[in-house]
């Protein structure tokens, strides 16, 4: 945002101040990230700088079997579960949802995205309730489900959003030269959502990589994932083995938004040329 | 001029031709509805129905009625103002047998315990001896333990003869529900459930506004600045918003400590003396809040403020509106719906907020949702757990139309 030529000095000092505080705000929203990073290859146990030396011991810390590598493992199977359910359901879902009208449409769609709306600790408390019951608290197979549930509205939403822009004209033509309705679909509808269907399913991957309360609420210590275990770490004692986890944490999450964006960027330089 | 009659033909053409589209129609809508199916049943089972146990809850109280039927069949007639006879001691005293014998009698007297806190011993040891007492109960359970004398118990008693109870939503909102069916003010000491949830619609309020404030510029720098820098910018917006909740939550921690790099810098530029106490308080929860909430009023914001044509803020200025005028009269307006949607979306998700305050705040920093949780699996409350959950929920369910009308449906911008 430039200033024009003819901005009075009352002008360039305001401007300055709210570049300044602009700055600022980024500032607070990068340092704790920032911060994080360097203390996790510390050579000392303390939290803080300067460093006395870098090493990777923490590192190694973190590498051993237990606890982070079981919560790893825990929260790859249980992410990655969670994320084919999802994005299979949702997909489908979103696919008939957009492929007609009717009435109950909108209650429809408000149900899909409802486990969005609802906050957290309640839905995890409905799952502690409804599993405590089925026998199905402190079992993968509960967290997958409880998973499932928080994940299946991004899927929805994203998905949903890919269908609008998708012209139908598209399978009938696929139709009418033959192709039945399963080949027409998997052939040419299927790649044309791709974008959206790997987006969707990263958000679900995320929303169950980073759950912690239903976590809390239902998994055993057999179940325990990174944030869970990050959560029991935080509470008992801080050392910087936490802080080394947390860095695995960011360049995994900073790759999968990377990801994210690429498809994005992808898709709008699409929607460009077509337009 | 005749008009040539219709072939027979050609009419049972189209009447074909019509009945098949509407049977490839009907065909159509039947594989739409198909394909929503597995996903609505799914979601009706793992989410509809558990948040419908959550008010059942909230409202059900069967352990008195199912584990102690006789004594309270027997209570029915009860005045409640004198202490029971002869028969309902009786009834008392095999209920506890029974109950005792079938191990039945821990439970219900750890559902009278959270009402009258005493009654579980006083119950489970009527239990042990039940089965060597001999009639007449009335004095031989007194002889046991004297407080079957005092009214509270009795009292008690009566007042959960029914499986559904209001006991669970008045106590969330600070009420008591007595044994006769009237309702008064909780005693001062269990008054704590009205403090609290004005406590969570105050921080709620505060970081929203905090939000509003660092939040609006940020998105007034971002939607006018040029289109390459406008895009770093947005991923240095975005990158926190990807960042696990618990991992910015772990970092302020290390942040914010006494030896941390805040209190290092403040201490190095001269401005304090000794380290300030920004963790397990007030400000820590304030300043860990609204750097995760940030991102979520940001996002709506920007892609309001992008809409909006720099030529009005120039037409305004070219008739001679001082920038400041221009700004409060001709921009500002026009971000409305943004602020809105941004505000009620910060306001909606810090309500629930539970892991940020848990591990920063201080004991009077908790909100609603960690009483939940303690409630729920801590003290194996589930009654009131499910009656905060409904508090909770009300809260939300009064904002969430006023966002969908300011957002839309799945107005969310997500990443």
């Amino acid at each position: 945002m430039a200033l024009p030529p003819h901005a009075s000095t009352g002008q360039r000092i305001w401007h300055r101040c709210f570049q300044a505080i602009c700055a600022l705000v980024f500032v607070f929203l990068l340092l704790p990230i920032v911060v994080v990073i360097p203390i996790s290859v510390s050579s000392s146990s303390l939290l803080n700088y300067p460093l006395p030396g870098v090493s990777l011991k923490w590192f190694e810390v973190i590498f051993q079997p237990y606890p982070w590598m079981l919560a790893l493992q825990n929260s790859v199977v249980i992410a990655c579960a969670t994320t084919v359910l999802a994005t299979v359901l949702g997909t489908l879902a979103a696919y008939g949802l957009t492929s007609i009208e009717f009435r109950f449409k909108p209650l429809v769609m408000a149900l899909l995205i409802s486990p969005m709306m609802v906050p957290l600790v309640i839905t995890a408390l409905a799952a502690y309730f409804l599993f405590a019951r089925m026998g199905l608290a402190g079992t993968f197979t509960g967290m997958i489900l409880a998973h499932t549930v928080l994940a299946v509205p991004f899927v929805v939403i994203t998905v949903t959003a890919t269908l609008q822009g998708f012209d139908r004209n598209m399978v009938r033509a696929a139709q009418s030269l033959g192709a039945p309705p399963l080949r027409a679909f998997f052939k040419v509808t299927l790649p044309l959502i791709m974008p959206g269907v790997i987006s969707g399913a990263i958000f679900a991957f995320v929303t169950s990589f980073d759950e912690v309360v239903v976590a809390l609420f239902i998994a055993s210590p057999a179940q325990f994932t990174l944030p869970r275990q990050l959560f029991s770490g935080l509470r008992d004692n801080l050392d910087p083995s936490i802080v080394a986890i947390a860095t695995l944490l960011i360049v995994i999450s900073v790759s999968l938004m990377a990801v994210v964006e690429l498809l994005r960027w992808r898709s709008e330089k699409l929607a460009r040329t077509e337009a | 001029m005749t008009i040539a009659p219709v072939a027979d033909d050609a009419l049972t053409g189209t009447t074909t031709l019509r009945l098949r589209l509407r049977r490839s129609e009907r065909r159509r809508r039947l594989r739409a509805y198909a394909l929503m199916a597995p996903l609505v049943l799914f979601l009706v089972a793992f989410f509809a129905v558990p948040i419908g146990s959550v008010l059942y809850f909230s409202v059900a109280n069967p352990e008195v009625v199912t584990m102690l039927p006789r004594v309270t069949a027997a209570l029915r007639d009860w005045d409640g103002e004198t202490i029971p006879d002869e028969a309902v001691f009786a009834a008392l005293i095999e209920d506890a047998r029974v109950g005792y014998a079938d191990r039945t009698l821990p439970k219900v007297s750890l559902r009278l315990n959270y009402e009258v806190s005493g009654f579980r011993s006083l119950l489970m040891r009527t239990g042990r001896k039940a089965k060597r007492m001999k009639p007449p109960y009335k004095e031989a359970a007194l002889a046991r333990d004297e407080r079957w004398g005092e009214l509270i118990y009795w009292r008690t008693l009566k007042g959960n003869g029914a499986p559904v109870t209001a006991h669970y939503l008045l106590q969330a909102v600070d009420l008591d529900l007595q044994w006769d069916g009237s309702v008064q003010r909780a005693r001062p000491e269990q008054r704590i459930y009205i403090q609290n949830l004005l406590r969570t619609l105050w921080i709620a309020f505060v970081v929203t506004l905090a939000c509003f404030l660092l939040g609006y510029p940020v998105a007034y720098m971002i939607a006018n600045a040029p289109p390459r820098l406008a895009k770093v910018l947005i991923l240095m917006v975005l990158l926190p918003f990807w960042t696990s909740l618990l991992v910015r939550t772990a970092a302020w921690v290390i942040v914010l400590q006494k030896a941390g790099i805040v209190n290092d810098a403040l201490i190095g530029l001269g401005l304090v003396e000794e380290p300030l106490a920004l963790i397990f308080n007030r400000t820590g929860v304030y300043i860990s809040m609204t750097h995760i909430l940030l991102p979520f009023m940001i996002l709506p914001l920007y892609s309001v403020m992008k809409g909006i044509p720099p030529e009005h803020m120039r037409a305004a200025a070219s008739l001679g509106a001082a920038p400041a005028r221009a700004f409060l009269r001709v921009y500002f307006p026009q971000t409305l719906p943004g602020l809105a949607a941004g505000c009620l979306l910060v306001y909606v998700i810090a309500l629930g907020f539970y892991i940020t305050p848990a591990l920063i705040g201080g004991g009077s920093d908790q909100m609603l949702a960690y009483l939940i949780a303690e409630f729920a699996t801590n003290t194996a409350n589930w009654g009131l757990a499910g009656a905060l959950a409904i508090v909770l929920l009300a809260c939300i369910a009064v904002l969430y139309p006023l966002y969908h009308r300011f957002a839309g449906a799945g107005g969310m911008k997500l990443g």
